[in-house]
């Protein structure tokens, strides 16, 4: 009967987009309306396939299947997102690499958002999707709640991704920094997401454990705030509902500081409260011994959450929004040292007694990197929020060589490891293909990371410089132009850094490839997952 | 009294010394006695039930298998 219900409404559903492509007001929409035809068409048809059969209840056994695509798609996210990455920074570098014929499809305007949102949602979301979904199972020790409903999250999400990332090169944006989707992509987010904290919450409502472990409370908390500010910073009316445009409903300083209040809170709670969740399950089970401070971690997590929602308003500094607000956001953010160090020394000393582990275990020190790159940009941004050190750091390269530090270091890093842990055990395989390659990934990235960040900060500084340089008379020095001039060697460094960490990913794309395949299987060969006993 | 002004002038002083006060009330249940068994036990839950869901009201016993 439910497989009917569904049949018809993924019918209707592909009907209506046709619909909808055949009155679209414009490319990006009509390619849009027509993926959700083709997507509702292939779901269609799995679903015909699978009516009549009888639903295999399953409990116990853990729903491993979405988790082994996940890994497999947060690795080919990641070198699309840092290919995209590489060659932006490319055309900066040689701007002839925005080729006339590409001109509205190719051009830096149009693929930045491409990579921005292919590494933060596409290898980010899915790696946060996957990873809970393996976390929260494992820590409730109960199968995923809500049956199908799990698949629906996961394979919604890579549905958004796709429609995002097509309407962007077709020019389908909404113009706001990280939340560029036009409104029609919006809907599907939300409506993924509310199924998304639906499978979440449901699972640890069913958990079989005492105690709701760390880690599912930073992933509970980047589930619900991410709800929250998509719907607040989404809140717009569509010109025609053929067509990608619509009007915010807010506008000038309220709009822009409710965009920040999003931009810096999906930095605070995606990319920091869903990968603390990741660390605070993966490093214990690499390093093999519990968390350093069961205690300290609880109140990480409470000193995040009271705090790094005011934070937003110091990516507004010395513009029209009021003195007060621009200080709140500053002194709240300089506050955020502590809870953010606190995390830091807990994730690090977990390792105690266990610190030979970081000359063998390559995966460990990746991990361990990764924790080292948390802490350094969770210094350097309160410091960049600071007025007067943001007078001269806005607008700079150094911004994107902090984010770069923060994303590549400290995102990147924990998900490779993750990566890493997860592929063997869900394979069923006895070990990695290679450490050997690990260990490459590892050096690769590591002094990627390094050339980029460096770069960002000597070409940061200097045209920060040489914008406020004013000669005896009082008139400046430099022209714009002379600034962009200027930045030319410390561009070709940053794209080197950038290539190097892309080598990186697709080694460890590689090397879990051939985990898979080429390793050979653990006996006794039992589908699900595989831990050795202790 | 206009809206902005009522929720600014709640939000820096009652607003403030609420969401304080429960912070420090978090920090103060976080060291109560008796916590260290309970949180000892839950940093070690990730140690358990690796392979398969644990079975009804007993998740301790699918320790090992």
């Amino acid at each position: 009967m439910w497989d009917y219900v569904k049949l018809i409404a993924l019918g209707a559903i592909a009907v209506l987009a046709a619909i909808a492509a055949n009155y679209a007001r414009d490319l990006a929409y009509m390619v849009n309306a027509i993926e959700v035809m083709l997507v509702s068409a292939i779901a269609f048809v799995v679903v015909l396939r699978g009516t009549g059969d009888a639903k295999v209840a399953n409990s116990g056994e853990y729903m491993d299947g979405l988790i082994r695509a996940g890994v497999a798609l947060t690795a080919f996210w990641g070198v699309v997102g840092f290919l995209v990455g590489v060659v932006i920074a490319s055309q900066l570098a040689w701007p002839w690499l925005n080729f006339e014929v590409l001109q509205g499809i190719g051009n830096f305007g149009r693929l930045r958002p491409l990579h921005t949102s292919a590494v933060i949602f596409a290898f980010g979301g899915t790696a946060l999707i996957t990873t809970s979904f393996y976390v929260v199972q494992r820590t409730s020790a109960a199968r995923l709640f809500g049956g199908g409903l799990a698949t629906f999250v996961f394979w919604g999400w890579q549905t958004v991704i796709l429609l995002a990332a097509t309407s962007y090169v077709l020019g389908g944006s909404q113009g706001k920094e990280y939340a560029e989707p036009a409104w029609h992509i919006d809907l599907l987010i939300t409506v993924v997401w509310v199924a998304y904290l639906v499978v979440f919450a449901g699972t640890i409502m069913k958990r079989k454990e005492p105690h709701i472990y760390v880690a599912n409370w930073f992933y509970l908390s980047f589930i619900i705030t991410i709800a929250m500010l998509h719907l607040v910073n989404n809140m717009a009316i569509p010109v025609s509902i053929f067509g990608s445009q619509s009007v915010q409903v807010t506008s000038g300083v309220q709009d822009a500081m409710i965009q920040w209040w999003y931009g810096h809170n999906a930095v605070g709670f995606f990319l920091t409260a869903g990968f603390l969740g990741m660390m605070y399950y993966f490093v214990p089970k690499q390093a093999e011994r519990p968390v350093f401070s069961y205690k300290l971690s609880i109140i990480h997590f409470w000193a995040l959450i009271f705090l790094y929602i005011w934070a937003g308003p110091h990516h507004l500094h010395y513009t029209a929004l009021p003195d007060w607000a621009g200080t709140l956001g500053m002194v709240f953010s300089i506050i955020l040292w502590m809870p953010s160090w606190g995390g830091m020394i807990n994730g690090l000393m977990t390792l105690s007694g266990a610190w030979d582990k970081l000359r063998t275990d390559p995966i460990i020190r990746m991990m361990v990197v990764s924790i080292g790159f948390y802490g350094m940009s969770t210094f350097e941004g309160p410091m960049m929020s600071i007025k007067a050190v943001n007078s001269l750091s806005h607008y700079t390269d150094w911004t994107i060589g902090h984010v770069h530090s923060g994303a590549l270091g400290w995102n990147g890093m924990i998900t490779f490891g993750a990566l890493y842990f997860l592929t063997p055990r869900l394979w069923n395989r006895e070990s990695l293909y290679s450490l050997k390659l690990v260990s490459w990934h590892f050096w690769l990235a590591t002094i990627g990371i390094v050339l980029y960040a460096s770069a960002m900060w000597v070409t940061g500084i200097m045209e920060g410089l040489m914008w406020r340089e004013v000669d005896a008379n009082g008139f400046l020095v430099n022209a714009f132009a002379d600034t962009v001039a200027a930045k030319y060697p410390m561009y070709v460094v940053r794209a080197l850094g950038g290539v190097m960490y892309l080598t990186g990913a697709i080694i460890m794309a590689y090397n879990l490839w051939m985990t898979v395949k080429a390793q050979p299987a653990k006996a006794p060969v039992n589908a699900n997952n595989a831990i050795p006993a202790e | 009294m206009e809206t902005y002004s009522f929720l600014r002038e709640l939000a820096d002083s009652w607003g403030l010394l609420a969401m304080t006060a429960m912070f420090l009330g978090i920090v103060v249940w976080v060291f109560r006695p008796g916590a260290r068994k309970v949180q000892d036990d839950a940093a070690n839950s990730i140690f358990r039930n690796d392979k398969r869901p644990a079975e009804a009201d007993k998740p301790h016993q699918a320790k090992e298998a």
